[in-house]
């Protein structure tokens, strides 16, 4: 069997790979886009089964139960509504007090909820792809956040119907946070463990911090890539590093990054 | 026998499948703490029968779909993943593919080839890939997943043959060497 084909095959994979890797980064970004557009029905067509899935689920349910649950989501609707006109309203007033003290007005934060479509498929990077996109306002650097409010992580990269959010642990996600206590001790979250998903390294601690197992961990807002105050998770155990000069925290993060299926994506 | 160029259409559909699957599907991190990568398997198969063409399209194709569904810088899984078909292809007439341990050895082999040299590329090119002991239980979940899905892959794609090939003419059983003379 002739080797020739064989060369000529090795020669143009590698030329068309490192004509791709050398490509400027706002090409390589678009060819991505576009190569991942070609998975959009395939993204439909998981919508629709899960959504079969679901109703298959519902249909199940007896008449009852699902009267009950409704009368149930009915009172819940009603409260939360009544919360928001009363938040709305202190907002105002707070807005109106802030005018004559002239303070800066507090800017409105505006939250849209966004499904998981996808995971990450090598298991060396922690990201996960959500149904927001640049046509829903989303833009890169964006906190997102668990559904019940903690921090997951920030938006790394944004197409048309779709965003991309590199989690918490991802080394490429540094948070600049704070610990509870009396000294409001301050620190940086990075990367965890290949399989350690549920825990994140806090490093840079002053050797001298206060940091105690059960303190809550909230981000500082230093950078501008975070807003403050957004719980991340609370301390396991700490130990010493470079050499006795700072302390590394572990963090157990208070967000479950393995189920997430909604999260809050956080508007500037 | 299906047309080669069926084949191809047939392999490459398959990969397309395989890396939204992987992304899409979450089932096998969730017990394992790893995602196991079909396309390595898919080229073991793919090495052992189809053509070079349908090797390289399966390595750019394959690779450039795994990394945009990924983090991955774009292009980085094409030539770890090209260059194990190409290993297997060069040296095929030596395999017993039909075999499934041979098929078995061949996509851990390939599962842990593919992987390492991704890993290893994106380490000398300055990148920070998640890296530590628990990436040796991820290599040996995603090497076992894929060493149980390249034989399931030849099943497949036989399956697939059986069915949509063209079954030949079958060789009649006369022969005219054989033919009994009768006298009077």
């Amino acid at each position: 069997m002739s080797k020739r084909p064989h060369y000529i095959a090795l020669a143009l994979v590698v030329l068309l790979t490192l004509t791709i890797v050398n490509l400027p980064s706002q090409t390589k970004a678009r060819l991505k886009l576009g190569l991942g557009s070609l998975f959009l029905p395939l993204f439909g067509l998981t919508s629709f089964a899960r959504e079969a899935t679901g109703h298959a689920g519902e249909a199940l349910l007896t008449r009852g139960t699902l009267l009950r649950e409704n009368e149930r989501l009915r009172r819940q609707n009603q409260e939360l509504q009544l919360q928001a006109d009363r938040t709305a309203e202190l907002e105002r007033e707070n807005n109106r007090l802030r005018q004559r003290l002239q303070w800066q007005e507090r800017q409105s934060i505006k939250y849209r909820l966004a499904k998981v479509i996808l995971r990450e498929p090598a298991n060396w990077w922690r990201t996960i792809q959500i149904d927001l996109g640049s046509r829903d306002g989303v833009q890169l650097n964006m906190a997102v956040l668990s559904g019940e409010g903690f921090l997951v992580g920030r938006i790394s990269s944004v197409s048309y119907a779709a965003s991309q959010v590199v989690l918490l642990g991802d080394p490429t996600c540094k948070v600049s946070a704070r610990v509870e206590n009396d000294k409001a001790d301050a620190g940086v979250i990075g990367a965890s463990g290949p399989l350690e998903s549920e825990f994140v390294e806090m490093s840079f601690l002053s050797r001298n911090s206060n940091v105690k197992p059960g303190q809550l961990v909230k981000t500082t807002g230093y950078g501008n890539l975070f807003p403050s105050d957004i719980p991340i998770g609370k301390i396991v155990d700490t130990r010493p590093a470079d050499y006795g000069m700072t302390t590394v925290a572990r963090v157990k993060l208070e967000a479950n990054l393995n189920g997430l299926e909604d999260v809050w994506v956080r508007f500037k | 026998m299906i047309s080669k160029y069926f084949k191809t259409i047939l392999v490459l559909l398959v990969a397309f499948v395989a890396a939204f699957w992987e992304a899409a599907f979450n089932g096998i991190r969730h017990w394992f703490g790893a995602q196991i990568d079909l396309l390595p398997a898919l080229m073991v198969y793919s090495s052992l029968h189809t053509g070079i063409v349908t090797v390289s399209l399966l390595g750019v194709l394959g690779g450039l779909w795994f990394d945009t569904l990924s983090a991955n810088p774009l292009g980085v899984s094409v030539l770890p993943l090209f260059g194990v078909g190409l290993m297997i292809y060069m040296t095929r007439d030596l395999m017993m593919r039909e075999q499934t341990f041979a098929q078995f050895t061949l996509g851990l082999a390939a599962s842990l080839f593919v992987p390492i040299s991704v890993l290893l590329l994106l380490l000398t090119t300055g990148h920070e890939p998640l890296f530590g002991w628990g990436t040796l239980w991820q290599l040996i979940i995603m090497g076992l997943g894929g060493a149980i899905a390249a034989p399931v892959f030849f099943e497949v794609f036989g399956w697939f043959e059986r069915t949509l090939g063209y079954a030949g003419p079958s060789e009649p059983s006369f022969r005219p060497d054989r033919e009994i003379r009768r006298g009077r």
